[in-house]
């Protein structure tokens, strides 16, 4: 897929790929060979009927392929830029055995932007079921599990504590990976089946999860896995150190890199480490560029093999010049005579056996102590459950990193009380957490059903 | 369907009263009855102006559960407080979350001097009042620059047992500072079984520097810059006990023995030029 130049994306926030036009999108579509087995569809975790709406996309008919995205996904145009496809319905075509898979995910984005510009009929109004269900969370587990509700016919309200939709797709994945706009308006779509969202709401401090219960026959949370990790090492609260979370909220969803003409700054000079490299590291490396940053690293214990990146995100970090600096453990900040962070004390590392991960388990290397120049820190090394609502919420199970405990269904110890996402499993994808919101939906309406007559 | 009990607003947050107390400290009662429902003594709100604007964390001066309010005295000292200053009575803020943080923990302690310096006394105003009604012994010691940033005197005086009041430059009470008022209650033998100190870092500091020489337990509020106030930014971290706390959801209030301020004041200071810039480009200057 054609896209921007590295050395001049590296100076704006606009979107990197561009997108298939009608005719690629078309040729690109003839080459799927409609399997009768449809491996393709067993890789989605949201279960789009993929060989069908490529099918209408050979035949032009772009809004009918629209209609079969949507029928499985409320943010086709979101998932068509995120997902991990390779691993998931590209990883399961049957052309991947013969040399490229059909690009699925290029295709979702292509019709999903196509139906966002040409503007879409809303499905046929479902019959009220007069239920209430309230959502916590407006990130893709709520809005999935709210949408889906909507559409059978219950009233949904989703709380949100911040004053924007979108959760992670707002405050994490930066505008030159997912423009805002594209959010918002795959948000209006969820609003337009019915769904209310209301903002400034912290469900636990705000509202109680009792008063929900109260007035509501279910509630779903969707709540994300917004506790940054830091590293624990000396020095790490200097100025000049940001979590990942901190940093993209600034950028993303406060849009402070239109600073001053909006009031949010941030500041970050000429040297900027990224500590982990996962896909928010990349995020967080390829931001600093644009921000200014004249060398950008990512600095991570392990090595290339184990980096959890997508490959797509490390190849465009790497155009963009980001410098990798593997087998490399940060072990201390040094700050200046101000307080600024102006050092990363680091360690070599070697790799030994195999970890409980499976990873093989990076080791320091004796006497190799070394210190970076830098003027910032990003600390991109994970993010657990946020702790608020298993806090407040009387006798809710939790697990060991204190994700809620739910079941395949996403129903939780207590009745009526569902989760999912990355509340529930901990950080992961997207698309996880729209499939636990479609899963936990589905059972929802059957709990309503059977329960509450 | 708007559900029927938790009635939130759609829309904006309407100031519905606003009282200039001196030329930079402005009082507001705000719309948000959800919030007033729920906020207790010792917690904070996060507010964003307009479309633009940054979320920015207030401490809850006083509520009103009746009539839907809650108070804010603020000092305006950076571009968002000084475009808050200049707005008026019927105007609406976009956005304004809460009660947020961990209420102070209110109990009947004996002894309580309660220590409050600048625009820091707004939020100790509920915590004296909550104290008294736990049936302590309130003495309260408000401090400030000059006179004129002195606030809610009258107020707290009503519910004190006893009450101190000094002055940098001496126009108003005693000449000095709050902790030298304080120094002179320990000197008095008088038993304090706890203090609250709450206003400009550097005060805190020394307060709590000088309870820990005579061991009395002593709560500070803290004030670190925030971003969503949830928990998820860490922006707000604070170093307590040699451990990193985030002051938004384990806090604001820190036993004031084991917070590192030097750390805290450097971190608040991490955007002093960026605020300048945007108070003059603004014109709020």
């Amino acid at each position: 897929m054609p896209e921007q130049d590295p050395k001049k994306r590296i100076n704006n926030f606009d979107e990197v790929p561009f997108g298939y036009d009608e005719q690629t999108a078309i040729a690109e579509a003839k080459r799927c060979l409609q399997c009768k087995n449809r491996p393709c569809v067993d890789g989605c975790p949201v279960g789009i009927d993929i060989p069908d709406f490529i099918k209408e996309i050979t035949e032009g008919d772009f809004e009918k392929a629209a209609v079969i995205l949507k029928n499985k996904t409320n943010l086709p145009a979101v998932c068509g830029r995120v997902c991990p496809y390779e691993e998931q319905c590209e990883g399961k075509c049957t052309l991947l055995k013969l040399g490229e898979p059909v690009g699925i995910g290029r295709l979702e984005r292509f019709v999903a932007d196509y139906i966002l510009r040409k503007g879409e009929k809303l499905p046929k109004k479902p019959v009220p079921t007069g239920k209430k269900i309230a959502v916590v969370g407006a990130g893709p587990a709520g809005l999935t599990c709210a949408g889906d509700l909507a559409k059978m016919g219950h009233s949904v309200v989703i709380f949100e504590a911040f004053h924007a939709p979108g959760g992670v797709l707002m405050y994490g994945i930066p505008e030159f990976r997912l423009p805002k706009e594209i959010v918002r308006k795959e948000v209006e779509y969820i609003e337009k089946l019915g769904v209310k969202i209301q903002y400034d709401v912290v469900v636990g401090k705000t509202i109680s999860v009792e008063e929900i219960l109260d007035e509501y026959d279910a509630v779903f949370f969707g709540t994300g896995a917004g506790l940054p990790s830091f590293l624990n090492i000396d020095g790490e609260n200097l100025a000049g150190i940001y979590s990942a979370n901190e940093f993209l909220t600034r950028v993303n969803m406060m849009k402070a890199y239109k600073f001053p003409e909006y009031d949010t700054p941030i500041k970050i000079g000429k040297k900027v480490a990224t500590f982990g490299a996962g896909n928010v590291a990349m995020d967080c490396a390829r931001t600093a560029l644009r921000l200014g940053a004249e060398k950008s690293y990512i600095i991570y214990r392990r090595s290339e093999k184990e980096m959890p990146a997508r490959n797509e995100e490390i190849e465009h970090a790497r155009e963009e010049g980001v410098i990798f600096k593997l087998l490399t453990n940060p072990i201390r900040f040094i700050g200046d005579e101000k307080g600024n962070v102006k050092q990363v004390g680091c360690i070599e590392m070697k790799l030994g056996g195999p970890d409980t991960s499976g990873r093989r388990r990076p080791i320091p290397v004796e006497g190799t102590e070394f210190k970076i120049d830098i003027d910032t820190a990003l600390i991109a090394i994970g993010q657990s459950p946020n702790p608020l609502i298993p806090q407040t919420t009387k006798g809710l199970e939790v697990e060991r990193w204190g994700n809620i405990k739910t079941d395949e269904q996403g129903r939780t110890n207590i009745p009526g009380i569902f989760a999912g996402g990355d509340i529930a499993t901990g950080a992961a994808t997207v698309i996880l957490a729209m499939g636990a919101g479609k899963r936990a939906a589905r059972s929802i309406d059957k709990y309503i059903k059977s329960n509450k007559q | 369907m708007v559900p029927q009990k938790i009635k939130v607003s759609f829309c904006m947050y309407e100031i519905l009263e606003k009282k200039v107390l001196s030329d930079a400290v402005k009082l507001m009662k705000i719309k948000a009855p959800l919030v007033a429902k729920k906020a207790q003594p010792g917690q904070f709100i996060i507010l964003r102006i307009d479309k633009k604007g940054e979320r920015i964390p207030l401490t809850i001066a006083d509520y009103d559960r009746k009539k839907g309010t809650i108070t804010i005295i603020f000092m305006e000292v950076g571009k968002t407080t000084k475009q808050l200053g200049l707005m008026k009575e019927g105007d609406k803020i976009l956005n304004f979350v809460g009660p947020l943080g961990i209420p102070s923990e209110i109990e009947n302690y004996g002894t309580v001097v309660c220590i409050g310096g600048g625009v820091g006394i707004a939020p100790l105003y509920p915590i004296i009042r909550a104290l008294k009604q736990a049936g302590n012994h309130v003495v309260t010691i408000l401090g400030a620059r000059n006179e004129e940033l002195l606030m809610l005197e009258k107020e707290i005086d009503e519910i004190s047992d006893e009450k101190h009041i000094c002055t940098d430059d001496g126009s108003k009470g005693t000449k000095g500072f709050v902790s030298d008022v304080l120094q002179k209650l320990i000197d008095d033998k008088i038993k304090i079984d706890i203090v609250w100190a709450i206003g400009p870092v550097i005060m805190m500091k020394v307060v709590a520097d000088l309870t820990r020489k005579y061991n009395i337990r002593t709560i500070v509020s803290l004030n670190p810059i925030m971003v969503d106030g949830t928990g998820m930014c860490g922006g707000c971290r604070v170093t307590v006990g040699g451990k990193t706390k985030f002051a938004c959801v384990d806090g604001p209030e820190f036993d004031g023995h084991q917070v590192d301020f030097e750390n805290l004041m450097l971190r608040n200071s991490r955007f002093v030029d960026e605020e300048k810039h945007s108070c003059k480009i603004s014109g709020v200057e």
